[in-house]
């Protein structure tokens, strides 16, 4: 079995590829402007909610039950979608899923049609995790991406930088150029109306002559066996709608018991998303009915690595994730440095912790670190996910593999916390310490200040200054002081100006 | 430090030796909300996933006696106004930690606003990370920088002559930046503006 994140495996260490995404202004203050706007408007549309805690709690409450009888819902599920017409595949990994949806393509496409074989697609990230596009491609077959930031990206040849938004880090007159370029366009505007024009022309076109459509789900409703969509373009609708076959593809923490918990995540999803009331297109089906849309449905049910978090209890936690990317939106790291720098098609704080649990960590162990354990992400999460809480379960795998062999023992970081936690558990050591550091610290103290310190604290002096260990501790005055006891009273009597 | 960067057993003797010295106490005051946030929130966890029963019930009953700075003096004390004299324009950087983790959102505000001669100025989108996070700033030394860069815009925009916080940690990053730019903006640990009076205004001023 071969679990694969997108491209993650090969991606460059988080460190080296943010320094790169810093040296780029235009796209930094794409991502500033964008993540802005739709935070604060989350945060307008939380901020209305009296019951949002309870909410929240109810999502994560919904979310965890499910995770402890997974395999009792997606038994459900896949019973009642077969019941109404539908048919479950189940793909252990990438490869599986992705020739799974080859050969149903290949299954309703005419024997005699000589034309390119073409596929429409609802915005899907989970199809990007497994690149079923460069897989389709490999075969000869065309995905037409159709939500509109899929397609820019599409079109612009281009990675996912967003979970929701996936070409945030352009602005308008990139995409223009994008339009211009493969539509063949020369004269079109960056106005959003004509932009948005050329993409409907593009799009129509293709929804009317295309007879295969390729989604993912949001939701996938154990007791009804339907399928749950939301969108706020309408084009996952058309996908949704006509075409004769539709393909969907659903991780299997996608699963909720019952129709009656949309009540819950049908609040907080579009608010966390995009700061809306409700999205504007909420689509649900439940097999096949028919005269009335897609006359074939299958779901693929796609493991990836999923069941293997579902042991840990802390783990397990991240696949309560329903990918409303109001952590992104909210890290401040992030901000600075948007989604590629995760080299994961999940970035953000979400895949800080999904992307290592899901593929081996040592393809992205720089990625638990990406973070200052702000909290900004817990503190918005629709589902209360402890991010920072799983990011320091995870730093502390890393430390311990680490630990395991030669190099990782002998590293610089190791050799300094050992050292420091040493030091710490004695008070004679402590001040030992202290006092060996005053004198170490002369050699690099340039007028009272330490401005280039060697190894590791380089990172500090390289943009910021410090101040040396003064010569009189808080120990020091501590012992020093008279043994007075402290009283707001007598604080004041001391000539406070009360 | 440790349990953060993952060195999650290097950090249970740093426990034990802790409830040793402060089991006794009556209670703990800490002027670092980290600090305090790394005790509520992950010490009885340290002591359940040592398997150790006797170190989490001593953990859980002294927890309960540890305040942060500016907690103690609000919640516990009930004081809010400490007849302190600070004659400067300050700004009050929330930190992570004291806002999300232990939920210190107005005491802070409440003692400072009752100083006398303090000029209390709202830092803008004071909410936001400074970027020091511990090993974070050596490790992301680039992002680290990239987001400090944004806090210290924030304070320059205040034209405050102070920043304070409840986080040490914090204020060592934003004064190490700003004082790289030239600035002549201090940085004061809350605790030190309440311990200033007439006559010897400006803790560390
Ligand atoms: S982790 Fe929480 S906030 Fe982030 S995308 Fe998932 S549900 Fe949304």
């Amino acid at each position: 079995m071969s679990i694969r994140v997108g491209k993650a495996a090969k991606a460059p260490a988080f460190p080296i590829a943010a320094h790169k995404a810093l040296e780029n202004n235009q796209l930094r203050a794409n991502v500033r402007r964008a993540t802005t706007t739709i935070r604060n408007k989350r945060a307008l549309r939380v901020e209305e909610m009296p019951d949002w805690e309870s909410l929240r709690s109810a999502g994560a409450a919904i979310k965890q039950h499910t995770l402890a009888h997974l395999d009792h819902y997606l038994e459900e599920f896949v019973r009642n979608c077969e019941r109404a017409g539908g048919k479950v595949h189940w793909a252990r990994d990438a490869d599986e899923a992705n020739s799974i949806a080859i050969n149903l393509i290949r299954t309703y496409t005419p024997k005699d049609s000589t034309a390119p074989v073409e596929v429409i697609k609802v915005k899907t990230m989970t199809s990007d995790e497994i690149q079923m596009n460069h897989a389709l491609e490999r075969e000869g077959i065309v995905p037409i991406e159709t939500d509109l930031a899929d397609m820019i990206v599409q079109l612009g040849k281009d990675e996912p930088s967003h979970i929701v938004v996936p070409a945030l880090h352009k602005n308008r007159t990139e995409i223009r150029d994008i339009f211009r370029a493969s539509m063949a366009q020369p004269e079109l505007t960056d106005q959003p109306e004509d932009l948005t024009a050329a993409a409907r022309k593009y799009l129509r076109e293709r929804f009317l002559r295309t007879k295969i459509a390729v989604s993912g789900a949001n939701f996938a409703i154990a007791d009804t066996g339907s399928v749950c969509v939301v969108e706020s373009e309408g084009n996952g609708r058309m996908c949704l709608t006509l075409p004769e076959v539709l393909i969907t593809l659903v991780g299997i923490e996608k699963v909720i018991p019952s129709f009656g918990d949309l009540e819950v995540f049908l609040q907080t999803l579009p608010r966390s998303a995009t700061g809306e009331r409700m999205n504007p297109y909420n689509s649900l089906w439940t097999g096949v009915t028919p005269g009335d849309g897609p006359q074939h449905f299958h779901v693929i049910l796609l493991d990836n690595g999923r069941t293997k978090l579902l042991e840990d209890e802390m783990e397990r936690e991240t696949l309560q994730c329903i990918r409303c990317a109001a952590c992104l939106n909210a890290c401040p790291v992030y901000r600075e440095t948007g989604g590629h720098a995760y080299g994961s098609i999940y970035s953000g704080p979400i895949g800080a912790i999904l992307s290592p649990q899901l593929q081996s960590l040592e393809h992205s162990r720089s990625l638990p670190y990406a973070s200052t354990l702000c909290g900004a992400c817990y503190e918005v999460c629709p589902v209360k996910i402890n991010i920072p809480e799983v990011l320091i379960h995870l730093r502390g795998r890393v430390v311990r593999e680490d630990q395991k062999t030669l190099k990782g023992k002998l590293g610089v970081e190791n050799i300094a916390m050992q050292a420091a936690a040493t030091i710490f558990r004695s008070e004679r050591r402590y001040e030992a310490s202290q006092r060996l550091a005053r004198i170490g610290q002369l050699a690099f103290e340039r007028k009272g200040l330490l401005t280039n310190l060697p190894g590791m604290a380089g990172g500090w002096t390289a943009t910021r200054d410090l101040k040396p260990i003064p010569s009189h501790s808080f120990r020091d005055w501590w012992k020093s002081r008279n043994n007075t006891t402290w009283s707001p009273k007598s604080n004041m009597s001391q000539g406070g100006a009360n | 430090m440790h349990y953060n960067t993952g060195y999650h057993g290097e950090a249970v003797p740093l426990v034990r030796r802790f409830v040793e010295l402060f089991r006794d106490a009556e209670t703990v005051c800490v002027p670092s909300a980290s600090c305090v946030a790394m005790m509520r929130e992950h010490y009885e966890l340290i002591a359940r996933n040592e398997d150790d029963p006797r170190l989490l019930a001593e953990v859980q009953a002294l927890l309960p006696r540890v305040f942060e700075f500016s907690e103690l003096l609000t919640k516990k004390l009930k004081v809010t106004d400490v007849g302190a004299h600070f004659p400067h324009s300050v700004t009050y950087h929330p930190s992570c930690h004291s806002l999300r983790m232990l939920n210190i959102r107005e005491e802070p505000l409440t003692l400072l606003r009752a100083v006398d001669g303090l000029n209390l100025i709202e830092l803008p989108n004071r909410e936001q990370c400074c970027g020091f996070g511990g090993t974070f700033a050596v490790k992301n030394m680039d992002v680290s920088t990239a987001m400090l860069a944004e806090k210290k815009a924030c304070v320059i925009e205040t034209k405050a002559d102070v920043v304070t916080s409840l986080d040490n940690s914090c204020l060592m990053n934003i004064w190490g930046g700003l004082h790289r730019d030239g600035s002549s903006v201090r940085t004061v640990h809350i605790a030190e503006i309440l311990n200033s009076v007439k006559g010897l205004a400006g803790g560390n001023a």
